[in-house]
């Protein structure tokens, strides 16, 4: 008898009507289209900062220290007269790269491979995936990253340092790249536990369908099984994590560079400028340099929260 | 069930034995040399040689590794670095009381508020209050600490002059408010959910019907059968908002001027006094671990129709 392998191409059908049905039930919840639009608005101005901002991050301009917002300013002024929406702009442009990294390295390459390995393989595999995840999930998570942030910065420095001595390649610590590593590496080593355990829960119910056995059974190899056949299968708990996470990682970041652990001035991040504002002397005299920032801040976390509930709603409509 | 619990406390020490290798190894090749930080401008190189020999920063990684942890488990933390001579333990006792009770009035603001919530909202699943306060919760839940803090310090304080600024003056003082706010506010939406979640279960068993067939008051279902079981799930969030509280307790504490054991970590991180660091994570893990063990098995107890294995 030739098998057909029909019943794939049956399941890749129904999943291709699953998705839109689900964009349908997304786009159905006005809090859902909301979030989108407050993310794509926020997120253009971040990339767009140099166009978009109207002076430059660092310039001073002392005729006009700790204004109030008006026109010429519409967020104020610092006490160095720099403009506070365009450091704004460039603070949301940071967090944006540093969430974006940590979330393709951590959650999505590192976390959801090694979650259908450990569903998967089961075993021995499994047990040392989930072990090591469960050390790094023992950390109280925040502890970790402040310091793995702390110890490696000085380290990474040093080897910038020696790079720029020994080779012709010069500039490296000027250009920041040092700290978009440091802070990435620090967000990605407590990233990946969370989404590697929701990608495992999913693989261990789907391992023992009928499918699966018939894809093992025809002689699928364990990469097509686990990437055409697994995968798929776990883009909804994947999406939704991600947006979650994305949420989580924002404020990780900002609670980084708030501590100075972040981006290093001058280079503006939204962690330092609420630092700045948020002391009791600032507030008192100067209150409004909270006010956009901390919006920018909130917005961000805000929406990928709501959003990641919007769509586990909408991609699970049975778990109500 | 037992062998669970055993399994469990097995494996405990293990994960203590590599947070706290993580942890030394990162203090003790990390950067900063804490000797020229303890010296200061006082460094010269032969003080610095004799003060390593004195706090045996010479001899090898494993047998400082393995000093330490035995002194560790006797209750021993070493001395910190930044305050000379003082041990670690009697700096980090009296922060930590302090935080532990600011940490117990957040928690009976999320409890407080999250419990009464969720139940309200499952008993009137369907209407537009459901999806809106679960919604809201999330809502102010995400707002970040650094926001809210000095947001309510600015209404709270400094235009309504209601509270003082900043401060602590232990459990039954005004200062108190506004730090258990900004810490308890975030974990009422949790348990919101949590708790609708369940009371929603509970409403759809046979012995709520018996209840209301027998002819009980609807408030008597309500207070007695439905949410007395619904209160169970809770204990196992218990356990992920403790976590939760250890991390907003570090910035908390800093903006509002709480003398405990957050703000008291940040400084040590920035002045890499390690075997503050060391003591205050391996004792934060420790009680992680433990909440989480003690939640799984608590959760097992109250509904035997859990199996652990």
């Amino acid at each position: 008898m030739k098998l057909k392998p029909f019943m794939f191409i049956s399941r890749i059908q129904i999943s291709d009507q699953v998705l839109p049905r689900s964009i349908q039930r997304l786009l159905r919840k006005k809090i859902a289209i909301i979030c989108i639009l407050a993310l794509i608005l926020l997120y253009t101005c971040g990339v767009f900062a140099e166009c978009v901002s109207p002076y430059g991050y660092t310039d001073q301009d002392y005729s006009s220290i700790l204004q109030s917002p008006n026109s010429d300013h519409w967020a104020g002024t610092d006490r160095t007269g720099r403009d506070i929406l365009t450091r704004t702009f460039w603070g949301v442009q940071n967090t944006l790269i540093l969430t974006v990294v940590a979330m393709l390295t951590g959650g999505l390459i590192i976390g959801v491979t090694l979650g259908l390995l450990a569903g998967y393989m089961g075993g021995k595999t499994d047990g040392l995936i989930m072990r090591v995840g469960e050390i790094f999930a023992s950390f109280p998570d925040i502890l970790l990253v402040i310091i793995l942030a702390a110890t490696l910065r000085p380290r990474i420095l040093e080897l910038a340092r020696w790079v720029e001595d020994n080779t012709a390649i010069e500039g490296i610590i000027r250009t920041g790249v040092v700290d978009y590593f440091v802070v990435s590496f620090a967000l990605v080593a407590f990233g990946w536990v969370g989404m590697a355990r929701l990608v495992r829960g999913q693989i261990l119910a789907l391992r023992e369908t009928d499918y699966i056995e018939a894809a093992r059974v025809i002689g699928a190899s364990t990469n097509r099984i686990l990437f055409m056949h697994l995968l798929p299968n776990c883009i909804s708990v994947i999406i939704v994590t991600v947006s979650m996470g994305m949420g989580a990682l924002t404020g990780t970041e900002i609670v980084l560079s708030w501590l100075g652990l972040g981006i290093q001035p001058p280079r503006p991040s939204l962690g330092t400028m609420l630092l700045g504002a948020g002391n009791i002397g600032t507030l008192r005299d100067t209150p409004w340099e909270l006010l956009i920032p901390g919006l920018a801040a909130f917005i961000m976390v805000v929406a990928w929260n709501l959003l990641g509930d919007a769509l586990s709603d909408a991609l699970n409509p049975r778990t109500r | 069930m037992w062998i669970y619990i055993v399994r469990r406390l097995v494996w405990i020490p293990v994960l203590i034995f590599f947070v706290s290798l993580v942890t030394f190894s990162l203090g003790r090749f990390g950067p900063g040399d804490p000797v020229v930080v303890m010296l200061g401008n006082r460094y010269e190189e032969s003080t610095a040689e004799r003060l390593r020999d004195e706090l045996g920063l010479n001899r090898s990684f494993t047998i400082q590794y393995a000093e330490y942890m035995w002194g560790f488990f006797r209750g021993d933390f070493g001395e910190s670095l930044r305050f000379r001579g003082r041990p670690v333990r009697d700096l980090i006792v009296p922060k930590m009381w302090v935080s532990a009770q600011l940490g117990f009035a957040a928690m009976v603001i999320s409890v407080g508020i999250g419990l009464p919530m969720g139940f309200f909202i499952a008993t009137r699943q369907g209407s537009w209050i459901d999806p809106a306060l679960v919604a809201g919760s999330l809502f102010i839940m995400s707002i970040p600490v650094m926001v809210v803090a000095p947001a309510l310090l600015w209404v709270g304080c400094l235009k309504l002059s209601w509270f003082p600024c900043s401060g602590w003056g232990g459990f039954f003082d005004s200062r108190l408010v506004i730090p258990a706010i900004v810490m308890g506010v975030p974990g009422i939406a949790g348990i919101t959910r949590i708790m609708r979640a369940s009371t929603l279960d509970v409403l759809g068993e046979d012995f709520i019907r018996t209840a209301r067939a027998k002819g009980l008051s609807e408030w008597r279902v309500n207070s007695v059968h439905v949410f007395q079981n619904a209160m169970i799930p809770i204990v196992t969030i218990l356990a992920f908002s403790f976590a939760g509280l250890i991390g907003g307790a570090f910035i908390t504490e800093t903006i509002l001027g709480i003398p405990g054991i957050g703000r008291f970590a940040v400084d040590s991180i920035f002045d890499r006094d390690y075997p503050v660091i060391m003591a205050i994570t391996l004792v934060g893990s420790m009680a992680f671990v433990v909440a989480n063990l003690i939640a799984d098995v608590a959760y097992a107890f109250i509904d035997p129709r859990i199996r652990l294995d």
